[in-house]
């Protein structure tokens, strides 16, 4: 993240010096953009947060530990596809139910659907790109994490 | 403001809702609701605030300096394979979650980039992102990460191609939110 606020920072003042009036423009489409998504992007971001309190880390790792066998990769599936969890939150939650039991496999079904697929973030979505589109991207990223997840599944399984 | 207000009719009484919940956790110390402000709540706001108004001030300043035909020439319709590369590469320096990515496909878009490279681009910002990466590897290993993004990469350029032709068949837009 900061190499990119360096680079921004950076770009912008050489935008600044080469061309006042181009930069302010510029900086202001920007901003624009970023206050009319603003209220769609806070309400999501309240509800995930209501939702993450009630799935909880026990909670993962009894729906995707060994005991859960094949349906594992269901709940993998479908947690993935619905829960919004930063990188920064998800890896180590990744390792920490590596080591109570769950699989590579598995996880990695985890890992492609919470990257791919965001159910929650729709609405984000629709306002770019509209609803119908938003739904179909999303239903063949699923189809597509599931592939992945599946084949890594296979190699982990026979390696 | 009225215009904001009445676009966005189900967001409003959400956010409404939520700060005047959270208020009273605080007052009445009621712990679900505090933990779910400190914990959840603040460490997504961290990660917006950080990431999101970087990435709209990026967008302006490519929109006022970089010109369309630049961009439909190296990636629009006509680009080809070294068209997917260079909207891959792209997308692995990008920062922030998914939602991050969708200005950006706006102003591609504006600007003339091919229906089928925006597609491949969001799903490329998506699985392999160089600032998360190292993070990845570190906690899950390469083998993870290297078998997750070489298996990745040729599907998702399948869902791209996909999207693409269904994108430009139904005369679909992208709006700027």
């Amino acid at each position: 993240m900061i190499p990119i606020i360096i680079l921004t920072a950076i770009l912008t003042l050489i935008s600044f010096v080469v061309d006042k009036k181009k930069t302010l423009k510029g900086i202001k489409k920007g901003v624009m953009m970023f206050i009319k998504i603003l209220p769609t992007l806070l309400s999501v971001i309240i509800l995930v947060s209501i939702i993450l309190y009630f799935v909880s880390d026990e909670i993962l790792i009894e729906y995707l530990g060994k005991d859960a066998g094949l349906t594992a990769y269901g709940s993998a599936a479908i947690i993935g596809s619905i829960s919004i969890i930063p990188g920064f939150i998800a890896y180590p939650l990744a390792s920490i139910l590596l080591k109570t039991g769950v699989s590579f496999s598995v996880l990695s079904v985890f890992i492609t659907t919470l990257k791919m697929v965001g159910i929650l973030t729709i609405p984000i979505e629709a306002k770019f790109f509209g609803l119908k589109t938003a739904i179909i991207r999303n239903a063949l990223s699923f189809v597509g994490a599931i592939l992945v997840g599946g084949s890594m599944a296979l190699i982990y399984y026979y390696l | 403001m009225k215009k904001i207000f009445k676009k966005n009719k189900f967001d409003f009484p959400i956010i409404i809702a939520f700060t005047v919940f959270i208020a009273a956790s605080y007052y009445y110390n009621y712990n679900p609701g505090i933990s779910i402000f400190q914990k959840n709540f603040w460490s997504f706001l961290k990660e917006m605030i950080l990431a999101l108004p970087i990435m709209f001030i990026l967008v302006g300043l490519f929109d006022v300096w970089v010109p369309k035909e630049k961009v439909q020439k190296h990636i629009g319709d006509a680009s080809g394979k070294k068209g997917i590369m260079l909207i891959m590469l792209l997308a692995f320096l990008q920062a922030g979650p998914l939602y991050a990515a969708f200005p950006v496909a706006y102003i591609l878009w504006k600007k003339g980039t091919s229906a089928k490279n925006i597609f491949i681009y969001l799903s490329s910002a998506s699985i392999a992102k160089i600032p998360m990466l190292a993070f990845e590897i570190g906690f899950l290993g390469i083998k993870f990460s290297l078998l997750r993004i070489l298996i990745s990469i040729p599907i998702f350029i399948i869902v791209g191609t996909i999207m693409g032709k269904y994108f430009t068949k139904n005369k679909c837009e992208i709006k700027n939110g």
